[in-house]
């Protein structure tokens, strides 16, 4: 027999299998309960789906009342930049209760992604902005893109120009389907060349085009960028951009979790709800066992799913090294679960559940496009290979 | 908020934790472990309230959260003081004392429970019967009453099946039915069994393992004291209701590090035995992993939400996870081994009395971890209750709850 013992630490960042506070806190749920309340007055589901056929997909006077109002959009950043000075547990909970109405607004890119890009390569005026929600801002990057993925080959540093005696860097290039850019006033772009770095470009930009694109999810609808000759603001340079990026995307594929959290929560509610009230064979359909036992393993995996969010989001929010485990976790275990929940939503109620006029396929189409973006539930898995030491078949 | 140490995360107050490591202190200066006989040692722990701290006053503890036990036991382990060595006891620990505490009288909860806490008098359970498993309310071991002095005494005549130390026990908690004109829910009445009486006959059950852990007990003409009934007469569904809540919650609620469960020999032997490796079972491992993970996390959270000790429906997500998990990674086990899964280590007939995971092979492990989906409530059963009493979804139709048992088809 060959062995191979390394150390054991790996994967191993709780050993002694004390595990932090994965509960709600009162501020939590207190935040939770204005949000709620905001969004059942501004965001049901019937006004989800007619914005879906409109020019204005995002809701951005809603983000606006969010953001600045209800304060989630500086939930992450400092009080020293004007911001809550919350953490990622607060932010967990903005991202289940945007998940549970499948909220079309700009939270994750914004308050998110491109907020912890910038809490990673500080800058103090776009900080301060977000924390204001006076600014809206994305990082451009495929919304499939996964944490490690090396963000390059798209967009190239073009300038200067010779005799241009602005000393303007200029960026040219194109970017697909980059989720939460249209509603965006800045965008915060990673390109390759000298210096390679993250840029800071105004979404007004000449030169700068953004097309929005027929998305799968049309609650939160993609665009695709295309950068000729753009002035850009460097924000950070070499490894402090791609680390900056890193971080983003993790804590987007976090955040992304807690939202799967909602919205399958949400469904299972919604269907739950329908089955004590559908008749046929003169019985409430959810009295057979046949779908009962459906009910009870999709709120298993829901239950499950929630242990995995909140331990990713007490993880991050802690600055745990256990981060990387737990945001694998959580991104496996919740986007499974979402998409699991949003066709069980459609399939348990039947005729209905396939029409246009009920929201199951906003649930779907939410569900089935977040398990994509940041990574897989299968990618996230694989990256536990090596992250709790499971090399495949030929490594030792 | 920080962990306990048991991975629980709850809180504990300061003072009341530090107040109990002086009472216990305090108590071990005037009962030293090493020179005193092992039984005094642990009745008067009992009696100074520091058996178990949750237990009322009296009765072996304060009435405190259960989450400040291991302050107690910490302390009594670091001086060396005797436990109650409560594996020898789990039915009698994990549920007889928290039905005698919650249905007991106050005659039976002096009686019973110090000697149930220091292991004295172990205790079994005697439920399910061959022609009653999920259907439990439909028992059929009658318990005739008799009149006489204190209430007289019940004739008990039936057999009780998958009854685990029964061949050690001093006790039994049993249901029988003492009324079969009235519909099956409303004719059980509850009874602690006195297993060494007459008329008790306890046979090892051999099962697909090859070894014994389970019993039958054939009960004919045994007799059971009316003082000995728990609850009132015809009022057994409730009590076992009680009891089976806590057996889920021991079943799925014992808190581990991570890859402390049954993944464990898995991954140690993914590790050691690269050769074994294909990329079908790489992806089966990966996932069982998370899943695993996952699933240590949502029993963790579970307890942190279980501030009151109340068990809840909840626990019987933990016990379906648990039973899905061990089988499928035993499954993956015994394939990842390939040769070494084709051996087994011993058909032989014997008794054991606890299950021991980890101390065997894969085949083992594979084997008996199918009775987890079985044993203290098939998973099929825990699916009814999650949908009918988390979920709020309507029963099916039934036929066999409003007539009177001794008219139900069997």
């Amino acid at each position: 027999m060959s062995t191979t013992t390394g150390p054991v630490s790996t994967g191993q960042a709780a050993p002694t299998g004390v595990v932090p506070d994965l509960l709600y806190s009162a501020e939590e749920q207190d935040l939770r309960d204005a949000i709620r309340s905001l969004l059942a007055g501004r965001a049901d589901w019937p006004a989800v789906l007619a914005r879906t056929e409109t020019s204005e997909t995002y809701d951005t006077g809603l983000w606006q009342v969010l953001a600045a109002e209800v304060g989630c959009a500086g939930l992450l950043i400092p009080e020293s930049y004007g911001g809550a000075g919350a953490s990622y547990r607060e932010t967990a909970v903005l991202a289940e209760e945007a998940g549970r109405a499948v909220a079309p607004v700009p939270y994750l890119g914004s308050a998110v992604v491109a907020t912890a890009a910038l809490l990673a390569a500080p800058d103090a005026d776009l900080l301060a902005g977000l924390a204001a929600g006076t600014l809206t801002a994305a990082l451009a990057v495929p919304f499939d893109s996964r944490p490690s993925d090396e963000l390059t080959g798209r967009v190239r540093v073009v300038g200067p120009q010779p005799g241009d005696p602005s000393g303007q860097v200029r960026l040219t290039g194109t970017i697909a389907g980059v989720a939460d850019a249209l509603p965006a006033g800045v965008l915060l772009v990673p390109a390759d060349g000298v210096p390679a770095g993250l840029y800071a470009v105004q979404a007004d930009s000449p030169g700068l085009t953004s097309t929005p694109v027929v998305s799968l999810d049309q609650t939160r609808q993609l665009a695709d960028l295309a950068l000729d000759n753009v002035p850009g603001r460097p924000v950070a340079a070499g490894p402090d951009a791609a680390a900056a990026v890193r971080t983003a995307l993790t804590a987007g594929a976090a955040m992304l979790a807690a939202e799967q959290l909602g919205l399958a929560e949400k469904c299972l509610e919604i269907t739950v709800s329908y089955l004590k009230v559908r008749y046929q064979f003169a019985r409430p359909v959810g009295s057979f066992q046949a779908l009962k036992h459906r009910l009870a393993d999709l709120w298993v995996a829901v239950l499950q799913a929630r242990a995995a969010a909140r331990y990713a989001a007490a993880c991050l929010a802690g600055g745990d090294p256990d981060s990387p485990v737990a945001v694998a976790l959580a991104k496996a275990a919740c986007g499974d679960a979402a998409t699991l929940a949003a066709q069980e939503c459609v399939q348990l109620h039947g005729g209905i559940g396939f029409t246009w006029e009920h929201p199951a396929h906003l649930y779907l189409k939410r569900a089935k496009s977040t398990s994509i973006g940041f990574g897989t539930p299968d990618w996230h898995r694989a990256t536990l290979a090596s992250l709790a030491r499971l090399p495949g078949p030929g490594a030792q | 908020m920080t962990g306990t140490g048991d991975g629980a995360g709850v809180t504990t107050e300061p003072v009341s934790a530090d107040g109990l490591r002086q009472q216990v202190r305090d108590f071990l200066a005037g009962h030293d472990p090493a020179s005193l006989p092992r039984l005094d040692f642990l009745r008067a722990r009992f009696d100074a309230g520091l058996a178990a701290v949750h237990y009322p006053p009296g009765l072996g503890g304060q009435g405190l959260p259960r989450t400040l036990q291991p302050v107690v036991d910490t302390e009594f382990a670091v001086a060396g003081a005797p436990t109650n060595q409560p594996e020898r006891n789990p039915i009698g620990l994990g549920m007889a004392a928290p039905t005698i505490l919650a249905f007991g009288n106050e005659e039976q909860k002096a009686r019973w429970m110090r000697s149930l806490w220091t292991g004295e008098e172990i205790w079994c359970q005697l439920f399910s019967e061959p022609g009653a498993g999920s259907d439990l309310a439909g028992l059929a071991t009658r318990a005739v009453h008799q009149d006489g002095p204190d209430g007289g005494h019940w004739v008990v005549d039936g057999q009780k099946v998958w009854t685990s130390v029964a061949h050690h026990a001093q006790w039994g908690l049993l249901l029988a039915r003492s009324d079969p004109d009235v519909p099956k829910h409303a004719g059980l009445t509850y009874f602690g069994c006195d297993m060494t009486g007459p008329g008790v006959e306890v046979r090892p059950l051999r099962q697909l393992t090859g070894e014994a852990e389970f019993n039958e007990v054939f009960l004919t003409g045994a007799v059971v004291r009316d003082v000995d009934r728990i609850g009132a007469v015809g009022a057994g569904w409730r009590v076992a209701q009680g009891t089976l809540m806590n057996e889920r919650v021991s079943i799925g609620g014992t808190p581990v590090p991570r890859e402390g469960g049954m993944i464990g020999p898995a991954v140690r032997t993914w590790r050691e035995r690269p050769e074994l490796r294909t990329p079908g079972l790489h992806d089966r491992m990966l996932r069982l992993w998370a899943d695993a993970e996952v699933a240590r996390l949502a029993a963790a959270r579970f307890r942190q939400s279980l501030a009151t000790g109340q068990p809840g429906p909840e626990g019987s997500a933990a016990k379906l996870v648990f039973a899905r998990l061990n089988q499928e990674i035993t499954e993956f086990e015994v394939e990842l081994a390939r040769a070494d899964g084709l051996r087994y280590d011993d058909w032989t007939m014997r008794r054991s009395g606890e299950v021991d995971f980890y101390g065997r092979d894969v085949g083992y492990r594979y084997l008996r971890s199918r009775g987890n989906s079985i044993e203290g409530g098939t998973s099929e059963i825990l699916r009814n209750i999650i949908a009918e009493r988390v979920l709020g979804l309507p029963t099916e139709p039934r036929t066999d709850t409003t007539v009177p048992w001794k008219d139900l088809p069997r």
